[in-house]
């Protein structure tokens, strides 16, 4: 058994910039995120595959970061949470969540607004059925859920209208 | 949670995979979706000295129709084929593989990594037993193709050496007038199921002219309800039919008692997923479109 194995070369994109760095094998993204990026708005719940704070896209796919390794992660483009806002306006999705009281803690929200976004890039004009699908890999242990449903609703009409670029 | 130490190394195509297996030995494996391994990793349940990633290979996430059959690659990952059009057009797949866990793990979970891992939970299983199903395992220089039933042995574990892989996954379409549901009992989206049942047949005219039905969860492995199939094949479906091939399907049932429930309510629950799922098949072999869902405690 190999104490440390050696350390392997990536580069990373994460929210538009790259970062060139060198991790050991066993690193799995959302530290490689948390720690070495020190983007600690990622967040780390259950760290079993189940609750999707950490979830993050990779190459425009939610993905559970504490179950991909950071070394899969070499030459992909990762959106966190700290990717939403755009100079310093809030992205439709955040402000929803705040408008729409989709948050009490907050420890789930930005797993779960990564997972709208998925969601929304997709599909537009989602219904209830379908918004509860996309978010069945998020828990949230405070709100019980109605209102995150009402964010993302609201996210949708504001992303559908002109005036929303992006 | 940090798993055990390891090599890692990027596999360029599923021949060098295959090569790198054999040359490093028991104390390597292969990383595909990651799904099942990286949580056992963490857990130290598994341990491997070397880990081959799959996911850098090009041309092994694929979804090809030839010949009357469907030929999924290794790394087709569930999502793919949750949103494929032409899969949709054999509605028990499309039901699977929209079915299992959440987004995020179907975003990255392969139907290869599935039928490796032969979890006696997992769905795939479960539903390519209804149909004709079979898995093509390569080595360094040579390859096999297993019919499904050949293919897995018990609780995980697979006729796979340890040098071999899996390289594709060929799943034949059915013949016309042909509809199959899968559904599973879930206690929450991003869990195993505690039982599921897959059902596949063909009718002619009103009769039901073959009939297959799968148990999921309640086995080591998933299990053919062989009574329940003759108590339909042949047989004009009645509602009062449906119910002793439920109650056939019962009785095929071995399941555990565990967290997810007891035994007995295991069986209950396999038989009544039976009937749904009997049903739904039935409509959509009569051309209807119908909705299936698994059922969320
Ligand atoms: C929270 C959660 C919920 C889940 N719920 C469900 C569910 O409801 N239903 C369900 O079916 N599954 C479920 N899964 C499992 C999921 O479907 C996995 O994706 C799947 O079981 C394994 O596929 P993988 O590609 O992730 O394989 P990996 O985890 O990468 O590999 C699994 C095993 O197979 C081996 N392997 C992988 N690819 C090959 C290959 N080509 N040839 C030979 N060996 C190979 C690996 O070495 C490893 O031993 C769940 C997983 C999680 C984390
Ligand atoms: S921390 Fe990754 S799913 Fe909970
Ligand atoms: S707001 Fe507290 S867990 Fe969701």
């Amino acid at each position: 058994m190999p104490e440390a194995a050696p350390g392997v070369s990536i580069q990373v994109r994460v929210n538009g910039k790259l970062h060139p760095r060198e991790v050991e094998p066993r690193k799995l993204l959302v530290e490689f995120i948390r720690e070495d990026l020190e983007l600690t708005g990622t967040h780390i719940g259950c760290d079993t595959t189940y609750c999707g704070a950490c979830t993050v896209l990779m190459n425009g796919a939610a993905v559970k970061s504490c179950t991909v390794f950071a070394v899969q992660a070499d030459g992909a483009e990762i959106t966190t949470v700290e990717g939403l806002a755009k100079n310093g306006d809030l992205h439709p999705i955040q402000k929803a969540f705040g408008d729409c009281y989709g948050l009490q803690c907050g420890y789930c929200t930005p797993g779960l607004m990564i997972s709208a976004l998925q969601l929304l890039k997709d599909n537009p004009t989602p219904n209830r059925e379908q918004i509860r699908k996309a978010i069945a890999g998020n828990t949230c242990r405070c709100t019980g859920y109605q209102n995150i449903f009402k964010a993302i609703e609201n996210a949708a009409t504001t992303m559908r209208s002109p005036s929303h670029a992006d | 949670m940090y798993p055990r130490a390891f090599s890692y190394h990027r596999a360029s195509s599923l021949k060098d995979a295959a090569t790198l297996l054999s040359q490093l030995g028991e104390g390597a494996k292969l990383l595909a979706g990651g799904q099942s391994l990286i949580p056992l990793m963490k857990l130290r349940f598994a341990n491997p000295v070397h880990l081959v990633d799959l996911n850098f290979i090009s041309g092994t996430s694929y979804i090809r129709e030839q010949d009357g059959a469907f030929r999924f690659g290794p790394l087709t990952r569930h999502a793919e084929i949750e949103k494929s059009a032409s899969v949709a057009r054999v509605p028990i797949l499309h039901d699977c593989a929209a079915g299992i866990a959440d987004v995020q793990v179907r975003n990255r979970g392969t139907i290869g990594g599935s039928l490796a891992e032969a979890d006696p939970s997992g769905d795939w299983a479960t539903v390519l037993l209804t149909l004709s199903c079979e898995v093509r395992c390569a080595v360094q220089s040579s390859d096999r193709t297993l019919k499904l039933t050949e293919f897995l042995k018990d609780a995980f574990t697979t006729a796979l050496a340890p040098d071999e892989l899996v390289s594709e996954v060929i799943v034949k379409v059915p013949p016309e007038n042909s509809g199959g549901a899968y559904i599973a009992f879930k206690r929450t989206a991003p869990v195993y199921p505690t039982a599921s049942a897959a059902v596949q047949l063909t009718v002619e005219g009103d009769r039901c002219k073959d009939i297959t039905i799968a148990l999921g969860c309640v086995g080591l492995l998933p299990i053919r309800a062989r009574e329940g199939e003759a108590a339909l094949r042949g047989q004009q479906i009645t509602p009062k039919l449906i119910a002793s091939a439920a109650d056939a399907a019962r009785a095929a049932a071995d399941p555990q008692s565990d967290m997810r429930g007891s035994a007995d309510y295991k069986r209950q629950l396999v038989g009544a997923l039976v009937k749904r799922a009997t049903e739904a098949a039935l409509r959509r072999a009569r051309g209807q479109q119908v909705e299936v869902s698994h059922i969320y405690a």
